[in-house]
């Protein structure tokens, strides 16, 4: 891409090391239309090989390129230096928080995931296959309610800016949840009795304090503090005996 | 936390938020014009309603706070471990035994 005519220089503070390490600075060509993935990209090509970071699409649909980006998380691929870059030029690039680093700005996505997998976030066919493929009308409330959160690609931007997973590690965390409730409000779904009792308990959905930070940066624009009021609200009626 | 532990902090912090409203209430309406101590306690003395109100008050407090103080101790220490269940319930029985105590105490003056 062609350098703009009034081309300055961005001062790219990059996380370099693991859990440990250090900033390390990098002068690089602010260009029209530059995101920051393009940024990485150009100290990885041109400066210093030895960067890690992740990436796969550009353009928004993995989520793989998440990083947290002068405080705040967000998929590289879609901020562009323009929108978050300081009055002086500045950029910072840290990993994702709350997961542990692997190498500079590239994160261990296992325990992100392993959460999914303890918040049974997987559909449950039941134990006898479907006779016929199941009618779910889109207009049902319990369909708009699971689509509200279907669109979820597992980038880990809200897992990374939630407070509470910060402060308590086993904490199943906005993304899992917010998956547990699409399967719960899934008509289709066999497994909502031990779903609901995946999702409870300290780890589960009533740690959740609502600060939103998970709705605030969720770059689809999805609600997990909604989804996990949501299960909040299901636990509630399940131990007061209703099924509502 | 589990859903029981949450119905129970949620509907105690109802309980609170119209006791404390209440009590504050009381307390503006009782001294505007100079209530002697002893003039409250004369009005307390042998209150039905008055032991009734503030024995709810304790029992919510009892309820509610030890389980926001568990929610704080898990999330800034590292204390996980069934004593810290058995030390809030200890910290909930002494609430509550104290604060009855203390209201009896007023009932009975």
């Amino acid at each position: 891409m062609p350098a703009s005519k009034n081309e300055s220089m961005l001062s790219v503070e990059v996380w370099r090391g693991t859990d440990t390490g250090r900033f390390q600075t990098y002068g690089v060509p602010r260009r029209v239309n530059q995101t920051i993935l393009d940024v990485v990209s150009e100290i990885q090509r041109e400066q210093d090989p030895t960067l890690s970071y992740r990436f796969a699409c550009r353009v928004g649909m993995c989520g793989s390129c998440a990083m947290v980006v002068n405080g705040r998380p967000r998929w590289t691929c879609r901020t562009r230096v323009s929108q978050v870059v300081t009055a002086a030029g500045g950029l910072r690039l840290e990993p994702l928080r709350n997961l542990t680093v692997v190498k500079d700005l590239a994160v261990e996505m296992t325990q992100f995931f392993d959460k999914w997998r303890d918040a049974r976030g997987a559909f449950e066919p039941g134990s006898a296959p479907a006779r016929d493929f199941a009618v779910v009308p889109p207009s049902t409330p319990q369909r708009q309610a699971a689509d509200a959160g279907i669109e979820c690609i597992g980038c880990g931007i809200c897992y990374s800016a939630c407070d509470v997973v910060a402060w308590d590690r086993d904490y199943l965390g906005p993304a899992a949840l917010n998956r547990a409730w699409t399967l719960v409000n899934d008509v289709r779904d066999a497994g909502r009795e031990a779903r609901l009792a995946a999702v409870s308990g300290d780890a589960g959905c009533q740690a959740c304090h609502t600060h939103m930070s998970c709705t605030s940066f969720c770059p689809k624009g999805i609600a997990p503090t909604y989804s996990i009021a949501g299960l909040k609200r299901a636990l509630l009626w399940r131990a007061l005996g209703s099924d509502r | 936390m589990s859903a029981g532990l949450f119905i129970a902090q949620r509907l105690s912090a109802a309980v609170l938020a119209f006791a404390v409203a209440v009590h504050l209430a009381t307390i503006v309406y009782a001294v505007r014009d100079g209530l002697t101590a002893g003039e409250i306690l004369a009005r307390t003395h042998g209150n039905a309603a008055f032991f009734a109100f503030y024995a709810l008050f304790v029992a919510a407090v009892a309820v509610h706070a030890p389980i926001g103080l568990r929610n704080i101790i898990r999330e800034w220490t590292p204390w996980r471990s069934p004593s810290l269940d058995l030390a809030l319930a200890v910290f909930a029985a002494l609430l509550l035994v104290l604060g009855l105590r203390a209201v009896f105490a007023v009932y009975v003056a």
